[in-house]
């Protein structure tokens, strides 16, 4: 029993990251149609820059790791903002070109990350508190768990509340659903493509500095490996669903988790093979809403 | 001049005219300081031309499905991965003793070519349910499978993180050792014109036709009455076999294959590749990884120099990463030279240029349906 509670509760962290990189591509795509393969780059350049906060700071202090969490989100929300505006803009409807920059632009990233940190992960240190086990019901849970779990959810409020309750969430879910009618209504859609991936930035800036921490380092790799994971999330979800990511997040992090103990390590597969059965059955995911 | 001659045999004349010229380069004594790291008869420059070509071969299989079928796979680089590692367990546990050891090794190859059709055939059954960016993801999620798979040293087969060395007992004689530079890099011209050739067969097929229609419009196709899915499976598991025998010879290049062609990243350095030559292209790849290829090579050995040491940091450290050159490189393609190089004499040649990259085609498509 208490090991399927650790399962379960490290499963649901995991999911926190998944969820954190996941929500900003779903949105992005789904109000754009862009695949956004730079999105790891915004959660590593965060986890660095949050990083290199912290440090000089004070280490290992809560209010370091605020400011980090702050400065993380902030850089990823300015870099991804930036990337829309000097690189996606100028290939406005050309999705395909879309993407290309964005993988241009992962290539480059990472390449300059490695030349500037190295290529060699870099340990990170986080409160205490963060590194110990709490126990419930008999399950020595590690308490950063429960952190990523509280930020995701106060992420995942955050972004409904901003969707249903302001004028450019509005036009935002209105430009998911039909954004040809949002532009013939005289509406400018392009300060919203850079808003959401302004948002989507900042939650992967965040999730970075939280995967420094549950993972104990930052490398140049770290937004990648998380990406792919990511990419799975959104396609099971269902393209452009936040409520879709939400749910496959946690879903995905938890069959890895559960397959990596009793399975024998084999949670990466068992979570394709997932995506796999999900394509088979129901190809638009989840909660996609077209084919 | 052009007048006496017809197009098409002007440009048989012509193909065939390089590769007789590249077939007795390694006979010849040319030096190009600053591309080729010695003369051309030398292992060095050998091999990393043998390097580019396998590379080339690859890339045409690619612009099979990205330039021919507008299919945007990320996870190319999984049969590439399949022929390399497949070739080596397959030398490594297939030795019947009634085979002559030449035709064992033959049979190897064929054997690792038909793994690599039968994975495409299974992978490209699962992800071709979707398209456009669904199947972008799909295609990296299976990669990414693959990568974890050779990680993990199933059975201690692959060798995990060190990668797999080829077994040389295995081998015929005239293929190992540095002096038999020269039959491998034979061997990749070889393998890179039979690519070239399957490629050029197929997209003047009957298949070939039927995806690059669907690739424009493939509601027209399906109004017609032809199903895209079949036609498409075998266009994906025809590149995922072509890849395969690139990795077989990989294999054989190197002595041993790392990881590393299994990953995700891989797959991307290949999508620069073609769209740097120019998509839709079959030269293009082709140049694409010549150009990248002989590029990555001087910049890592740029990057090494004491003239990138003695620059200041804020120089020093992006002109050192290779990748990071080439990655703004590919951006700055995609921005302003959206024909990739082999777009840039069609230009000229075409003012009005009739289409743009194709494979976009797919995603509006999906979107207007």
């Amino acid at each position: 029993m208490s090991t399927v509670v650790l399962l379960l509760i490290t499963g649901l962290g995991l999911g926190a990251l998944y969820f954190l990189v996941a929500s900003g591509l779903s949105l992005i795509y789904g109000l754009m149609g862009v695949l956004n393969f730079a999105h790891g780059s915004f959660l590593t350049i965060g986890a660095f820059i949050g990083w290199e906060v912290a440090r000089r700071l004070s280490d290992g202090s809560w209010w370091a790791l605020a400011a980090a969490m702050i400065t993380g989100a902030l850089v990823g929300a300015l870099v991804a903002a930036a990337t829309e505006f000097f690189l996606i803009r100028r290939l406005y409807n050309r999705h395909i070109e879309q993407v290309l920059v964005t993988v241009g632009l992962a290539l480059a990233s990472v390449a300059l990350f490695e030349g500037i940190w190295g290529t060699d992960p870099t340990y990170v240190t986080s409160p205490s508190w963060l590194g110990q086990t709490t126990e419930i019901l008999g399950a020595r849970i590690p308490n950063n768990r429960f952190m990523l779990i509280v930020v995701a959810v106060l992420v995942l409020v955050a972004i409904v509340l901003f969707l249903k309750f302001t004028r450019y969430g509005l036009i935002i879910r209105a430009g998911v659903e039909n954004r040809l009618m949002v532009t013939a209504l005289g509406i400018d859609v392009r300060r919203a493509f850079t808003l959401v991936f302004a948002i989507g930035g900042a939650a992967a800036g965040l999730g970075g500095v939280l995967a420094s921490i549950y993972y104990g380092y930052v490398s140049a790799h770290i937004g990648g490996s998380l990406l792919i994971f990511a990419f799975i999330v959104t396609v099971i979800g269902g393209l452009g669903s936040l409520a879709g990511a939400a749910i496959a997040s946690v879903l995905v992090a938890v069959l890895q988790q559960f397959a990596n103990f009793y399975l024998g390590g084999t949670g990466d597969l068992a979570v394709v093979l997932a995506l796999a059965a999900v394509l088979l059955l129901r190809p638009r995911g989840l909660l996609g809403a077209k084919a | 001049m052009r007048s006496l001659w017809s197009r098409p045999v002007a440009k048989i004349t012509a193909g065939a005219a390089l590769v007789l010229f590249m077939a007795l380069l390694p006979l010849l004594n040319i030096t190009i300081p600053g591309i080729f790291p010695g003369a051309t008869y030398t292992p060095g420059t050998l091999q990393l031309l043998a390097y580019a070509m396998l590379i080339a071969a690859l890339a045409l299989s690619y612009h099979l499905l990205f330039g021919l079928a507008g299919m945007l796979s990320f996870g190319h680089a999984l049969f590439f991965a399949a022929g390399a590692y497949g070739l080596g367990i397959v030398l490594r546990n297939f030795s019947p003793t009634w085979m002559p050891a030449d035709v064992t090794f033959i049979v190897a190859i064929l054997i690792t070519v038909l793994i690599g059709f039968v994975l495409a055939a299974l992978v490209g059954s699962v992800s071709l349910r979707v398209t456009g960016i669904s199947f972008a993801m799909v295609t990296l999620a299976f990669a990414q499978a693959g990568s974890v798979v050779v990680r993990r040293n199933p059975g201690g087969q692959t060798g995990g993180e060190e990668g797999l060395t080829l077994d040389v007992s295995q081998v015929p004689d005239s293929l190992v050792g540095v002096l038999n530079t020269r039959n491998l890099y034979w061997l990749a011209l070889a393998v890179l014109v039979t690519v070239y050739l399957v490629v050029l067969w197929v997209e003047k097929s009957r298949a070939g036709h039927v995806v690059a229609a669907t690739r424009e419009n493939e509601l027209r196709v399906r109004v017609i009455g032809i199903r895209p899915y079949f036609v498409r499976l075998l266009i994906f598991s025809i590149a995922g076999a072509l890849a395969a025998l690139a990795g077989a010879a990989f294999l054989l290049l190197q002595s041993g294959v790392s990881p590393r062609v299994a990953t995700p990243d891989f797959t991307l350095t290949l999508l620069v590749i073609v769209v740097l030559g120019g998509v839709g292209l079959r030269w293009g790849a082709v140049l694409g990884a010549i150009v990248y290829t002989l590029l990555d090579q001087r910049l890592t050995a740029l990057a090494g120099s004491e003239f990138i040491a003695g620059l200041p940091d804020v120089l020093r450290i992006p002109l050192s990463q290779p990748l990071f050159i080439l990655g703004t490189l590919f951006i700055l393609v995609v921005l302003f030279l959206p024909g990739g190089l082999a777009g840039l004499t069609r230009r000229s040649a075409w003012p009005h240029r009739p289409k743009r990259g194709s494979g976009e085609r797919m995603l509006e498509t999906e979107e207007t349906i």
